[in-house]
């Protein structure tokens, strides 16, 4: 365990390693100045590459074991007969599928360390009106929503780009129609929901469901759950700035 | 002064574990219930959870330390400095230099290079060139889709007229893009993002939108993050009609 953990340490740093090498060479070269209280930034540095070691460690021996094992297992012909009577192709068989997907989606989103860093920042820009759990919650939402669309468009077999094509013009059309100040905020939502927790458990769950439904190809009909993923937090995030808008705009309706 | 120090790292190790508790009552719920399976390695998950719950706290501290003020720092200082030349550079490396190591592309890439020698689109001799071709061009796509971002940062353009416009690109190619390289397009906008980028680069956008007049933190500060999710997918994309 200890040399898992050592691994993991030199893996983490050598994902910081460029960057801290660029930004060095910026600090010294072009800005010749150093950053202000240096000693508490480098501290909290070495407190992130620490957690996120812990973090990464802890995940690969309790959750990713777990995770996969389940989504083996609720994709497995047997389980499903046991809990459906009917075929196999049927996309009503696999039911608890799409409530782990749910379920799994939310909850691995609420603890993503970078939508947490995205919700500070949102927090504190926005003067406290944007709440981080807030933010989180319904980000969090669009994924579960994202995973079991994805999951049933893996049991029926239709086309992955049809699907997102049709996010992405919802998601335009919200745009149009939504106050401007939550954009940036929306679509920077899709992005960050996709990273070390949700990853290798829904890549897991979607290759696992390709080849447990009869006529999928796990190469083909497995992807696409991580960019469902990334499509409908947007949508969510969108519809909550447009009841918020609605909310705002019956206020003013009734104190006329 | 030990004592407050205690009982301040005990309510932020309970908010930590309030995050993940989610998970845990998932967890146990589909194992003993739906699939009435024991626990396989008790012992092993439950140190691990310890792990992930201490590393979640120690990341937050952090972020906050570290991670922002660094790229507050920088933001305030390059426009002091008054270079464009030098602040788009930065953005420029920063999105190159994080992802073209980022180990989520390189296993994406990978297994892109596999799936194009099986399927007769390339031949096994230009396997690793097309992998490190692929790596390249989603790191290259990544460090302009930041340039972009903070050009549109400067400029005060309204991002949705820059993103919708590159989802009807994105659209557009598809149906024109091979098919086999459509899924693993649309995944590469998912996996540039890492953790330790994401923190960073939006404290850059904030922090520059915060200083240059007339723009607004929430409204402009975000969205670079959108960028670097959406152009990958456009330059795999553009690789995949080039090579085949």
């Amino acid at each position: 365990m200890l040399i898992e953990l050592g691994i993991t340490f030199l893996n983490t740093l050598r994902d910081v390693a460029p960057i801290v090498l660029l930004i060095a060479v910026f600090q010294i070269f072009i800005i010749k100045k150093s950053i202000p209280h240096l000693k508490n930034v480098i501290f909290g540095v070495v407190l992130v590459i620490f957690g996120l070691t812990f973090f990464l460690m802890g995940l690969e021996q309790a959750l990713f074991p777990v995770g996969e094992l389940m989504a083996k297992q609720l994709s497995n012909p047997e389980f499903i007969t046991k809990t459906y009577s009917g075929s196999l192709t049927d996309w009503k068989a696999y039911y608890w599928v799409y409530i782990f997907a749910a379920l799994l989606g939310f909850s691995t989103t609420i603890a993503e360390p970078s939508l947490y860093a995205v919700a500070v920042k949102a927090n504190e820009v926005s003067g406290g009106t944007i709440g981080t759990l807030y933010l989180r919650f319904v980000v969090a939402i669009g994924v579960a929503i994202a995973l079991v669309v994805g999951t049933y468009r893996i049991v029926v077999g239709d086309s992955l780009a049809t699907y997102i094509m049709v996010g992405y013009v919802i998601v335009v059309i919200q745009t149009i129609f939504v106050k401007k100040d939550l954009v940036a905020l929306a679509y920077d939502s899709g992005g960050v929901t996709t990273s070390t927790v949700t990853v290798p458990i829904v890549a897991a769950l979607g290759l696992g469901l390709a080849s447990a439904v009869p006529g999928r190809n796990p190469a083909i009909d497995g992807f696409g759950l991580i960019a469902f993923a990334s499509v409908f937090p947007m949508i969510t995030v969108l519809g909550y700035a447009q009841i918020n808008d609605l909310a705002i705009y019956f206020k003013k309706l009734s104190k006329n | 002064m030990i004592l407050k120090l205690i009982g301040n790292i005990a309510g932020k190790l309970k908010t930590s574990f309030f995050d993940l508790l989610p998970i845990i009552v998932v967890v146990l719920f589909f194992q003993t219930i739906v699939l009435q399976q024991p626990f396989p390695n008790m012992l092993e998950t439950l140190v691990g959870l310890v792990f992930v719950v201490i590393g979640l706290m120690l990341f937050v501290e952090g972020l906050e330390l570290g991670l922002f003020p660094i790229g507050e720092n920088l933001s305030y200082a390059l426009v002091k400095k008054g270079s464009l030349f030098w602040l788009l550079s930065f953005s420029f490396l920063l999105g190159f230099s994080t992802t073209i190591a980022e180990p989520a592309l390189i296993a994406v890439a990978k297994e892109a290079g596999e799936i194009a020698v099986k399927s007769d689109l390339i031949k096994p001799e230009i396997e690793s060139s097309y992998i490190l071709g692929l790596r390249i061009s989603v790191a290259i796509s990544v460090g302009l889709a930041i340039l972009i971002g903070i050009w549109r940062i400067i400029k005060g353009w309204p991002i949705y007229y820059l993103i919708i416009g590159g989802y009807v690109m994105v659209i557009v190619m598809t149906l024109f893009a091979p098919e086999e390289i459509i899924g693993i397009a649309y995944d590469a906008g998912g996996v540039t993002t890492s953790t330790i980028t994401v923190p960073l680069v939006t404290a850059l956008g904030v922090g520059l939108a915060t200083v240059i007049e007339g723009r607004s933190p929430l409204t402009d500060g975000f969205g670079l993050i959108a960028f670097a999710s959406l152009l990958p997918m456009i330059f795999v994309m553009g690789y995949g009609m080039l090579i085949f």
